[in-house]
């Protein structure tokens, strides 16, 4: 028998062979070369707005902005560093309350049937509702534009975070139940010990949603609010007609966003314990 | 020899309340009341290994889950040593067809979790200790620190194994918990568990649909109707000497009757509920 040998038709000729992700990044290259380019020439040949800088000139401004983020020369003169820095501030502790709200709340509702129906319709009414209609509320309320920011970001971080607790406490699988009763737990060590572990990969994907919605709202809420933090900068740079200093900021908020998103991604992996989401 | 358990099932029957109310009438979502189990009388006696084997759809994991107290029966009593059982306790261990392990806990953490909830106040050594103990037993030495989805169906079977005997209960039962693994391994974890049975002769009951897994580990085998209104067909008695092994197991002059009986049962059951549905 010498036919056993099965034979590939193995090409004669070497290439050069890629991984998918090196060919990824190669396009991603060239897409980035051909945007750059044709935004170059279209400036230079005058077919957009007379404001749009040319690309060369927004790399040289976003490197001046990135290469010394930190100067303070007056409220009105900062570099983008600080106000990256009380946006992120604002996001944290807005995002800190709304989660210290909507865990535990998300919690009791999802332990209790009746609860979670008769909370509904409150959570289905609120939820669709744009975070920036809560700003003039916060302002009449609270009289202070900082606690308005606040506000609009726990009230924008408490939904996704609410929603999705509340599912993965009453979707716990129900043989991790049964176990906890053949043992015997009581109501306590099988809330601490199985529900909220079971719940976990859930919440945390609530809470990456809510940040993810809070880096959206929060440069929003600063345009409106004013004084400092990215939105503040945004809109303080479209007063100075710096178009190039706005794409800056632009490109600054995308990256944070995608890091956010990144640290609860790793976060979730953590929880999940081979378990999908 | 640890203590152990008579169980005594008496008339228990099981209905399951279908939706007539006119809510449900209104949108066409009526449904009957479902007998899944009727007059069910068993007597396992200590130290046995009974099996309840029997069609599809016949009650049989209802039956055990009426033991483990997770569910209550509709008539009819389940006493364990003369008391009456009513909720579920970690006097029985419990082993589940999906293993039910936290996939959060750690192999160790899994055993631990139950000795801890069972006796608290057990210093954390001794609970180790235990919980090392039984990892041993189950064969599964080098993996106390694995998360179950590192682990094969086999060996995280091994570990809902060692949890449920960890809690030293007086009666073990098993819900087809060979059922999601393929024959190599269903066969290979028969063998262990005959092997642990011979060490520590606990009552077992064991719901599952294997005719030899049936033959190779039990004392009696209980063959039930098919459902809906599951009844004990007949008791049967494997008289083969202990410790078995699966190789000469089919040398014993019994074996072949027993095993044309129960598939002749359970074919012509099995053949019924097919028609059943059909119709």
């Amino acid at each position: 028998m010498q036919n056993s040998v099965i034979q590939g038709t193995q090409p004669a000729t070497k290439r050069i062979s890629l991984t998918t992700n090196q060919k990824a990044f190669l396009l991603f290259l060239l897409i980035l070369a051909v945007v750059l380019g044709l935004w170059e020439i279209g400036v230079r040949l005058g077919l957009f707005s007379q404001l749009m800088p040319t690309a060369s000139a927004t790399i040289v401004n976003f490197w001046s902005w990135i290469s010394d983020p930190f100067f303070n020369y007056g409220p009105n003169d900062k570099g983008i560093g600080w106000h990256l820095l009380v946006s992120l501030r604002r996001v944290m502790i807005g995002f800190a309350i709304g989660s210290v709200i909507a865990i535990p709340l998300g919690i009791l509702i999802g332990l209790s049937e009746v609860t979670s129906k008769a909370v509904d319709p409150f959570i289905q009414i609120l939820k669709p509702v744009s975070p920036l209609a809560w700003l003039p509320l916060g302002l009449g309320l609270l009289k202070s534009s900082e606690n308005t920011a606040l506000f609009v970001i726990a009230i924008t971080s408490i939904w996704p975070t609410l929603i999705n607790t509340r599912f993965g406490v009453s979707n716990v699988d129900p043989s991790y139940l049964d176990v906890a009763k053949t043992l015997g737990a009581s109501r306590w060590r099988t809330l601490f010990k199985v529900i909220l572990p079971a719940a976990a990969p859930y919440i945390v994907s609530g809470l990456r949603i809510s940040i993810g919605i809070a880096w959206l709202v929060i440069v929003a809420a600063e345009i409106l609010v004013g004084g400092t933090g990215l939105g503040y900068f945004v809109w303080n740079e479209w007063n100075n007609l710096q178009i190039s200093s706005i794409i800056t900021a632009i490109i600054v908020i995308g990256l944070v966003g995608l890091i956010l998103d990144r640290l609860f991604g790793l976060l979730q992996s953590w929880v999940a314990f081979g378990r999908r989401v | 020899m640890t203590s152990t358990a008579h169980l005594s099932i008496q008339n228990v029957s099981k209905i399951f309340p279908g939706q007539q109310d006119w809510m449900s009438k209104l949108q066409r979502r009526s449904s009957k009341d479902f007998v899944a189990l009727e007059n069910i009388n068993l007597e396992i006696e200590p130290n046995t290994f009974v099996s309840i084997i029997g069609p599809s759809g016949c009650g049989k994991s209802t039956l055990l889950n009426i033991i483990a107290g997770l569910s209550e029966p509709t008539t009819g009593a389940v006493m364990m040593n003369g008391v009456l059982i009513t909720k579920p306790g970690p006097d029985r261990g419990v082993v589940f067809q999906n293993y039910g392990l936290m996939p959060w806990m750690t192999v160790l953490e899994n055993i631990r979790f139950a000795i801890e909830t069972v006796n608290p106040k057990l210093p954390l050594s001794r609970q180790k200790t235990i919980a090392q103990e039984y990892i041993e037993l189950v064969g599964l030495h080098g993996a106390e620190r694995k998360h179950p989805h590192e682990l094969s169906g086999g060996m995280r079977q091994r570990v809902g194994i060692a949890r449920a005997l960890a809690i030293n209960p007086q009666i073990l039962l098993m819900d087809e918990p060979f059922g999601a693994l393929d024959a190599l391994t269903r066969g290979f974890l028969q063998d262990e568990v005959e092997r642990i049975w011979e060490q520590q002769r606990k009552t077992v009951v064991l719901i599952t649909h294997s005719i030899e897994e049936a033959l190779l580990l039990s004392d009696k085998i209980v063959m039930m109707t098919r459902g809906p209104a599951a009844q004990i067909a007949k008791i049967l008695d494997v008289p083969f000497a202990r410790p078995r092994h699966r190789e000469t197991l089919d040398e014993h002059p019994a074996y072949h009757e027993l095993k044309s009986e129960m598939e002749l049962h359970l074919t012509k059951e099995t053949r019924a509920v097919e028609e059943a549905r059909i119709k």
